[in-house]
């Protein structure tokens, strides 16, 4: 890649580079603004009277005396106690991301290796599912759960998370062993493995860049799950993004709309801290099948 | 949520021991309800009960499980917290319980006032009330030199002096956005106007009439006072404009006149000058365009009689005088016996004295909320005539109401 | 692969997909052709606090009761739901075709049926939205790919930020952004040079607006996936392009992008699927004024006071049949290659 990269033109360098800077700017635009914001009073934040006021905190000032305040992360964290339902999300992502992966990845595997004709109805269907709408499967499960005693916890959830979320899973794995030539667990089948040996030996080690690209959107499905956790899950068991919906408010009563600012900002800071300590795994992982494969 | 709870109960609790009331359950209850403070506040005081677990589960989403969680037998929640609007789609599913046996034997400390009453049978027990009434800035239409409103026609003529003088441009605020809420506004200003959604006794829609297009109109009118992005605007988005002092008069829910001015950074001019005072009436109509609302709880069905006697106690226990002190009182427009009004609460007080009619508690209305609206917004932005927005309602209502099997 | 080995590989997933999404789908079809009872309606006096006593209607459930015990499933009624005014509305349409003089007129009564409105948004979104994510992805992971080594994390993490932004409040900062007095709505009303512009009164421009989140919202997902692909970008072949004095523009052309149409298409699938879907943004952008989609149909269907779930239940079918029509083109491709690759 270097060698590559080495080669290109000056223009073209500055364009690219150019066009990293705007879309940089497009991305991350809403979220500085929103990291701002979050130090600020509402009235700041949504400023209807001058935009500006975002950026200088003038009402802020007004109330705390500097144009910066913690009140929100505050009411959040200490007051509606948000870590309860941050610990509740890391619970559901972590179990949702491993599941999803393991029978994910044995079902993508077969898929891409087998070539009988079921195998393309198989993914048809798959896709097929997904077109329905997850809001529609969510209420079909409610009496069901009531009924089972299974509803508002957080296993029922992750496995509701996982299954709707399969089809997905099970395309894009399907899509990255189609570009794992086959002729690798075929020579392995040759040396005496049977099929499970051959996909643990061989493919296994060539997989990563497929597996953590499709273990990243399992995990953001989990992270930024509404629909989901809003309806199956009780408010005890609540995760992160019920939670911030509930500091919003409703037509007649009044929320508080920085306790949800400052929740989302802190909820994003661990992302932030586990993309920049495991950034060599994820880019080297990503890198690691161009090696191999 | 949670350390709010603990405080409420602690507050209560503490309460509760002077005042030597004690609840005393031998089954389980269990408590579904939306989750603003005042049903907070209940939940935490019917927990105070003893003898057996008392679980609640407040939020925004209730309404979407409610229903399934109190059917099944026996059903997860012995109890949702509900309004008035909401009590048909309970009331059509059968799942919640008459109460008549259970108020006779336990009814005491109770007001006749706060039973629900559909038919012989009591469905509900309120313990809050609600209403959109007028809210405005006294410095504003001082300075224009308009008295305060009593009529929408009125509330024109402040809105264009108020723009004349060049005080604001766009003095009137309203929660008009697409769906729920504009289909409110209209129910208000269509109630205001003497009009009558169904033909009695069916589920017949009758809302294309004089009422109906006179309701639009002045809609309309109004509107052109808003800003002009109105329709995006719900009562949060409303509010918002008030306090930044963009707005100088509008038709708001009483239960956010408490939090208006004391939300941080409220101008001061905004907070001097924030006043309330009766919904408008419309049209020579002596009703006020405006609904009233109650919020109550219910006893399910699908629970055993021990339940639903433990649940009935401590619900009981939630909304009785003694729960309500300088914490729990401001929260809302309290129905219980021994509740003072607070000035903020007077808008809500005098909506009901002036006989605002309830939101109507018919099977079928909730049906002709949504196909409201729908089908509303395209009047509003004149795109098409009153009369065929309101020919659109009628046919949108009619094929819901075909398909839930109110009409044929 | 042999049937029984395929079999123990893809069991878990299969019967988790059986589970939880066939059997309900099942269950949502049956629900689309089966109604309510009709009620049996009586007038009662009933009772309000503050108000006193009204006449009111209510359901006998008595009654009621009856009709639902003797058919639990409710009424049968066979397309009746998928033909009505909320959904296909066949006799509308024929009405406004039979009173209409010129075809103009049928397509602007046409546009009054909530569900051909929807329909025209919905189809415009995804020809607009799909195409444009799957350029600007690509060009993302070209130009991140071309990224000195340490900067590559750094801008993965930030080109993710449009998707880890929970959309909720996501859309909640963009819509006061884009609001005639937010920062974004200030900078066009300067542009426009007039005070009155307003975006979010406009039809037109709420498109504009909510195509451009949905490219926004949808750009990290085709630019991760593209990138991952170009991580195993066969070496040799680019290096014989080369040789053989191959423009940068040439490379891309025949060797990156062939080597990224598996993942083209998938994305494609996945982007035609989600945004015929399109939902959160109507929402958060308080935009159903100006725009619908079947998804927020069904929304409308669930949250309303009174749950109309068969309603909700063919308009849920009419989406998968219309993502299966809208995906076949893809899917005949897919057939193709699936057969060429055997």
């Amino acid at each position: 890649m270097a060698s590559r990269a080495q080669r290109m033109p000056a223009s073209l360098r500055v364009a690219s580079s150019l066009f990293v800077l705007f879309w940089f700017i497009l991305a991350a635009f809403p979220f500085v603004w929103t990291l701002w914001g979050s130090f600020k009073v509402e009235l700041d934040f949504f400023s209807i009277a001058d935009w500006t006021n975002a950026l200088t905190g003038e009402r802020t000032e007004a109330v705390y005396g500097s144009p910066f305040t913690t009140t929100g992360y505050e009411g959040a964290w200490i007051k509606e106690e948000f870590w309860r339902n941050v610990l509740n999300t890391g619970i559901v992502c972590f179990f949702v991301v491993t599941i999803s992966l393991t029978i994910g990845t044995l079902g993508g595997y077969a898929l891409s290796r087998s070539t009988y004709n079921y195998t393309f109805w198989l993914l048809i269907t798959a896709l097929i599912f997904r077109a329905m709408p997850p809001i529609t499967l969510v209420s079909g499960y409610l009496l069901p759960f009531f009924e089972w005693n299974v509803w508002g916890i957080l296993p029922t959830t992750i496995i509701v998370l996982v299954a709707i979320n399969q089809p997905f899973t099970l395309w894009m794995l399907h899509s990255f062993f189609k570009n794992i030539p086959s002729e690798l667990d075929e020579s392995a089948k040759v040396d005496g493995c049977n099929q499970f040996q051959a996909f643990r030996r061989v493919i296994i080690p060539v997989m990563w860049p497929g597996v953590i690209t499709t273990g990243l959107f399992s995990f953001l499905l989990a992270y930024n799950d509404f629909a989901v956790g809003a309806m199956l899950l009780s408010e005890s068991n609540r995760t992160m993004v019920p939670a911030i919906n509930a500091f919003l408010g409703t037509t007649q009563t009044e929320g508080n709309v920085m306790f949800a600012v400052a929740a989302v900002v802190s909820a994003t800071a661990p992302l932030f801290i586990l993309v920049m300590f495991f950034q060599r795994q994820i880019v080297g992982g990503l890198t690691a099948g161009a090696v191999k494969g | 949520m949670f350390l709010k709870k603990i405080a409420l109960a602690g507050s209560i609790a503490a309460f509760a021991a002077t005042a030597g009331q004690a609840c005393e359950i031998n089954a389980r209850v269990s408590i579904v309800g939306n989750e603003f403070a005042a049903i907070q506040a209940v939940g935490a005081a019917a927990q105070e009960c003893t003898g057996a677990p008392v679980t609640s589960n407040l939020t925004s989403e209730h309404q979407t499980i409610n229903v399934a969680g109190m059917s099944g037998n026996p059903a997860e929640y012995t109890t949702a917290i509900i309004a008035n609007s909401s009590l048909v789609a309970l009331m059509n599913e059968d799942v919640v319980r008459p109460l008549n046996d259970l108020v006779e034997k336990h009814g005491d400390g109770l007001q006749k006032s706060q039973l629900i009453k559909i038919g012989d049978d009591i469905m509900a027990v309120a313990f809050m009330a609600n209403a959109q009434h007028l809210m405005f800035r006294k410095d504003i239409l001082e300075q224009a030199g308009v008295e305060v409103p009593t009529t929408y026609e009125e509330m024109l003529e402040v809105a264009q002096a108020i723009r004349e003088q060049g005080i604001l441009q766009n003095p009137v605020g309203g929660a008009y956005k697409a769906g729920w809420n504009l289909a409110q506004e209209f129910n208000n200003m269509f109630l205001g106007y003497g009009g009558t959604h169904f033909k009695p006794g069916t589920a017949e829609p009758n809302i294309n009439t004089e009422a109906g297009v006179n309701a639009l109109k002045m809609m309309k009118a109004l509107s052109e006072y808003m800003n002009p992005d109105f329709l995006t605007h719900d009562s949060n988005a409303t509010n918002a404009e008030y306090r930044a002092g963009n707005v100088a008069i509008m038709n708001m829910w009483g239960s956010r006149a408490s939090q208006q001015t004391s939300t941080e950074g409220v101008l001061d001019e905004v907070k001097n000058g924030h006043a309330i005072a009766a919904p408008l009436t419309v049209g020579g109509g002596s009703i006020p365009a405006s609904t009233l609302w109650w919020d109550g709880w219910t006893v399910g069905k699908n629970v055993s009689d021990e339940e639903a006697e433990a649940t009935f106690l401590a619900m009981k226990h939630g909304i009785r005088s003694d729960m309500l002190n300088d914490e729990t009182s401001p929260l809302a427009v309290w129905l219980i016996d021994g509740y003072k009004p607070t000035a903020d609460a007077q808008g809500v007080f005098a909506a009901a004295q002036m006989g605002t009619l309830p939101y109507p508690m018919l099977p079928y209305m909730g049906l002709m909320h949504s196909a409201l609206g729908n089908e509303l917004a395209d009047f509003m932005q004149g795109k098409e005539s009153a009369e065929q927005a309101l020919a659109d309602v009628e046919a949108a209502y009619r094929a819901a109401a075909i398909e839930k099997g109110f009409l044929q | 692969m042999r049937h029984k080995t395929f079999l123990w590989f893809f069991l878990p997933t299969g019967l988790a997909m059986l589970l939880f999404i066939a059997l309900p789908i099942v269950s949502v079809v049956t629900q689309s052709i089966f109604a309510p009872h009709p009620a049996v309606l009586i007038e009662v006096e009933s009772c309000t606090p503050l108000v006193g006593c009204t006449t009111e209607t209510t359901v006998d459930q008595e009654a009621t009761a009856a009709l639902r015990a003797e058919k639990p499933l409710g009424r049968f009624v066979g397309l009746d739901i998928y033909f009505d005014r909320g959904h296909l509305a066949i006799s509308e349409m024929k009405e406004s075709w039979a009173k209409a003089d010129s075809l103009g007129e049928f397509v602007s009564e046409l546009g009054n049926l909530p569900f051909y409105r929807a329909m025209a948004f919905t189809l415009t979104f995804v020809a607009v939205v799909t195409p444009l994510t799957i350029v600007l992805g690509l060009i993302i992971a070209l130009a991140i790919n071309s990224l000195h080594h340490h900067l590559k994390g750094l801008m993965i993490f930030f080109s993710l930020l449009p998707m880890i932004v929970t959309p909720l409040i996501g859309s909640l900062i963009l819509f006061w952004m884009v609001d005639s007095r937010g920062v974004i709505g200030s900078a066009l009303v300067a542009m426009a040079g007039d005070p009155d512009f307003s975006l979010k009164a406009s039809t037109g421009l709420m498109w504009v607006a909510l195509m451009v989140y949905g490219v926004w919202h949808a750009a990290p997902f085709a630019f991760v996936v593209f990138y991952a692909g170009l991580q195993t970008l066969p070496g040799d072949q680019l290096e014989a392009a080369q040789i053989d004095g191959a423009t940068r523009w040439q490379q891309v052309k025949y060797v990156v992008v062939p080597h990224l149409m598996p993942l083209v298409t998938f994305v494609a699938l996945i982007q035609l699927m989600d945004n015929f879907k399109v939902f959160e943004p109507i929402i958060g952008f308080n935009a159903t004024a100006h725009a619908q989609s079947l998804s927020s149909f069904i929304y409308n269907d669930l949250s309303g006071e009174t749950r109309q779930l068969s309603s909700a239940a063919a308009t849920s079918v009419i989406t998968i049949i219309g993502v299966a029509i809208l995906l076949s083109p893809v899917l005949v491709r897919t057939w193709r290659d699936f057969k060429g690759a055997r």
